[in-house]
């Protein structure tokens, strides 16, 4: 196939793509997290298996390896289609049966559907995991095959870019979008259409070119929802920021990737050449004159380059460092020129919005925040994964029904949304004081004095940001009672150290002094008054920082100060840890009623300091250990706790 | 570890010569030797036409450059929050242990690179820890040990 000359080529090369044939189709998740159990070698048996069978071309099964279907922790999902059956933790193993029984025969693998509290679902609509979602975004992921830009147009690619071409003025996108409501999906939550808007009309004072970005530089741990997209619907990411060409009059966009995604880069580089080879981009655009191509930059692994300012550096190869605002992109972005810059989710909306319209956009989610919001729902959570839903959802519709609640014995703790940036949100009240509890307001200002159920608090981005935390890019953690807030909000800063540019005094000095005291806290040691020191240190972060990432670096101490104080007074005043987490505050010990005696332990121990014979109860040395906690991870009886 | 290499003026060429591609290219020296070495570093900044300082400064910024020799195999332990909360830190302790090295260092023999991440993307398999270019999710001490001996003998 050549390139495509105009819009009636385009329609007629779909059609005829429409109108072929359907067969069978075996679709393999290839998502991150089937990967890492082996989805690729899953796939291969499939081929291998269908290869072996005597069966005429035209009716053989379809391999289809697609992004992820989001149901993470039941991976390597299979689908197969026109049966409408969904299988879960397929191995290789499993395959030939599938091949012989449900491919040949038509007839369902029992054991490899979903279960759950003792029924069986045929189908992914059917499973509580997907029922509450709404997939717009993520509606093709999973479901085409990302390589291939025939599928994706089977699917409906490109339709927006050509309405964008031939039907809409540059002004009528700007408003479509506007009036849809789209907020910035990178965390910000910032009004796309206004920003849209500035640029275009910064560029008309001062002509010149004008360049789009796409913010794939997803270095938020615990997220993942950009590399879901860009490795399983690419070409929605290049049709979104084709789009936004059009409306700004931009040729030239660049699209951001973090370092730790090949996958992705890979997956995109794919798409843009086929994109390239069918003319969607490139010169002269489906004949209608509008010219415009994407570059691929890398990222170099730094989490600051997530900045705006500070990716636009690193694009110009330079030290992404952050610089005041303003002046914004949109006034002098790339080169000095206006830029917009979007995040991948974001730009991923823009088709859907321009295929059916800002109204019907708006319609979805709540106000203020309109649309659906994709999140990895990870942690101490049963079902983890890639969800998407309505935004205005409450948290624990979130957790629980999609989730499945907490596996294990454990109780829920609280969530973290918005990853270093974000905060650690109490999923039940604890110590409310009477008084205050007014539950049919919201008013979450002021510490501790909450008037609701923070389960019942609806996701969205001024909700969130009420709670204390923001929606960020995405990450929904889980935490149970085995998770200590004070190690948690150790963890992000030590993870900010690290990833602060240095740039500016407030965040290269106050995360380290932050640090300072929360090392102290977690090993018993401080004052409770160093409490309030830590929350006027953090403060000053807040107020003083020069960019977006020191802004945000206190909000997990900030949150978890303000809603587990009493977490923390217990390190400091009684030097225990709640949750059996930090270090020093803990002791490993061997329960005399569980030990088999079976030396695992002994043989481990980096201390040499378990003592025991073999079938006789063994006993840990307290003073030699290090708490390396290796014992417990190597006993297969779980003797080892922490006392 | 790759058998041929690409030429460094064949990695030079792919790219105009504009200060714009400093990155670019030192991701590239980096994927093909693994590391930027002075001489390499030299070539790049006369190529795109930067001081040698300023490529010091980007290479050192950014954590993906290495200026040092990196080890046949790479292991990258996730300390991602899900990974975090599940004893990922643990786990990069008894990798040290195991190896001898500290996180960022190689080995002597320079079999082993232990690293650590800030997040794969794998949550749902949490604690993860990339060897080379597999995952191992779900990761234990003993499963980890079991995988580094194997790597250690050789290709599987």
């Amino acid at each position: 196939m050549g390139k495509l000359k105009s819009v009636a080529e385009l329609d007629s090369f779909r059609a005829k793509l429409l109108a072929a044939p359907a067969r069978p189709v075996v679709r393999v998740c290839l998502g991150p997290g089937c990967l890492a159990q082996g989805a690729d070698k899953v796939s291969r048996a499939f081929k291998a298996a269908i290869k072996k069978q005597k069966i005429s071309a035209d009716v053989k099964p379809l391999i289809k390896e697609t992004g992820c279907h989001g149901f993470c922790s039941q991976g390597t999902l299979v689908n197969l289609s026109p049966f409408d059956l969904f299988y879960v933790q397929v191995k290789p193993a499993d395959v030939p049966e599938i091949v012989d029984q449900t491919l040949r025969d038509g007839k369902v693998v029992e054991r490899l559907l979903y279960g759950d509290n003792g029924n069986r679902y045929r189908s992914a609509a059917e499973v509580p995991f997907y029922k509450l979602q709404q997939k717009i975004i993520l509606k093709n992921v999973g479901l085409i095959d990302p390589l291939d830009i025939e599928d994706a147009l089977k699917a409906g690619a490109y339709r927006s870019l050509v309405k964008a071409l031939t039907q809409k003025t540059t002004d009528k996108i700007i408003e479509t979008v506007t009036i849809a409501g789209l907020r910035g999906r990178g965390g910000g939550g910032f009004p796309t259409g206004y920003k849209w808007r500035k640029a275009v009309e910064n560029a008309r004072d001062n002509p010149g070119p004008v360049y789009i970005v796409a913010n794939g530089d997803e270095g938020d741990p615990g997220a993942f929802m950009d590399r879901a997209i860009m490795e399983g619907d690419p070409h929605a990411v290049l049709e979104g920021m084709a789009i936004g060409a059009r409306a700004m009059g931009a040729e030239q966009g660049y699209l951001y990737v973090r370092a730790e995604y090949p996958f992705a880069v890979r997956t995109l580089n794919i798409a843009i050449e086929q994109a390239r080879s069918l003319g969607l981009l490139g010169k002269n655009i489906l004949g209608t004159g509008f010219n415009f191509d994407v570059q691929i930059n890398r990222g170099a692994g730094a989490f600051v380059c997530g900045e705006e300012t500070a990716l636009l550096a690193s694009i110009e190869g330079r030290v992404g460092e952050p610089v005041t605002r303003p002046p914004y992109p949109v006034e002098q972005g790339l080169w000095n020129r206006p830029t917009v810059i979007n995040n991948v989710e974001t730009w991923a909306n823009v088709p859907h919005i321009i295929d059916h319209g800002g109204q019907w956009y708006s319609g979805v989610g709540v106000p203020h925040s309109t649309g659906t919001k994709i999140f990895s729902l990870v942690g101490k959570v049963k079902n983890s994964g890639l969800v998407e839903v309505p935004m205005g959802i409450t948290l624990g519709a979130i957790v629980e029904e999609i989730g499945g609640g907490v596996p294990g014995k454990e109780r829920f703790k609280a969530v973290q949304t918005g990853g270093p940036s974000g905060g650690i949100i109490p999923y039940e009240l604890k110590e409310l004081p009477p008084e205050e509890l007014k539950l049919d307001k919201v008013g979450l200002q002021g510490r501790g004095f909450m008037t609701m159920e923070l389960k019942n608090l609806p996701v969205d981005f001024d909700s969130l940001a009420q709670a204390g935390s923001i929606m960020g890019s995405g990450g929904m953690i889980v935490m149970d009672d085995r998770d200590c807030v004070v190690d948690v909000a150790r963890y992000f800063l030590r993870f900010l150290e690290e990833e602060s540019c240095g740039k500016c005094l407030p965040c290269r000095l106050g995360i380290k002094g932050m640090q300072e005291f929360l090392n102290n806290f977690s090993q018993g040691k401080g004052a409770p008054a160093d409490i309030d020191a830590l929350e006027s240190l953090g403060r000053a972060l807040v107020d003083g920082s020069l960019c977006g990432l020191g802004r945000t670096a206190p909000n997990p101490v900030l949150t978890s100060i303000r809603y587990f104080r009493d977490e923390y007074l217990a390190h400091i005043v009684d030097h225990h840890c709640p949750a059996g987490v930090c270090r020093d505050l803990i002791t490993y010990r061997i329960d005399a009623d569980i030990c088999n005696g079976c030396t695992l332990c002994a043989k481990n121990c980096p201390q040499v300091c378990i003592m025991g014979a073999k079938k006789k109860l063994h006993t840990i040395d307290q003073d030699a250990c290090i708490r390396c906690g290796v014992c417990m991870d190597v006993c297969p009886v779980d003797a080892v706790v922490v006392a | 570890m790759k058998t041929t290499r690409q030429d460094i003026e064949t990695i030079l060429e792919h790219y105009p010569r504009h200060p714009q591609h400093l990155i670019n290219l030192l991701q590239d020296v980096q994927a093909e030797y693994s590391y930027i070495s002075p001489e390499h570093l030299t070539l790049i900044c006369d190529h795109v036409g930067v001081p040698v300082t300023q490529a010091w400064s980007v290479a050192t910024f950014y954590k993906s450059f290495s200026l040092e020799p990196r080890g046949e195999h790479e292991i990258r332990v996730c300390l991602g929050t899900t990974c975090h909360l599940k004893g990922g830190q643990r786990l990069v302790e008894a990798c040290e242990r195991k190896l001898g090295v500290a996180r960022g260092q190689t080995t002597d023999d320079l079999q082993f690179t232990l690293d650590t991440v800030n997040c794969l993307g794998s949550c749902a398999l949490a604690p993860v820890v990339m060897i080379d270019e597999d995952y191992l999710g779900r990761a234990t001490m003993r499963n980890l040990k079991k995988r580094l001996e194997k790597s250690d003998e050789g290709p599987d």
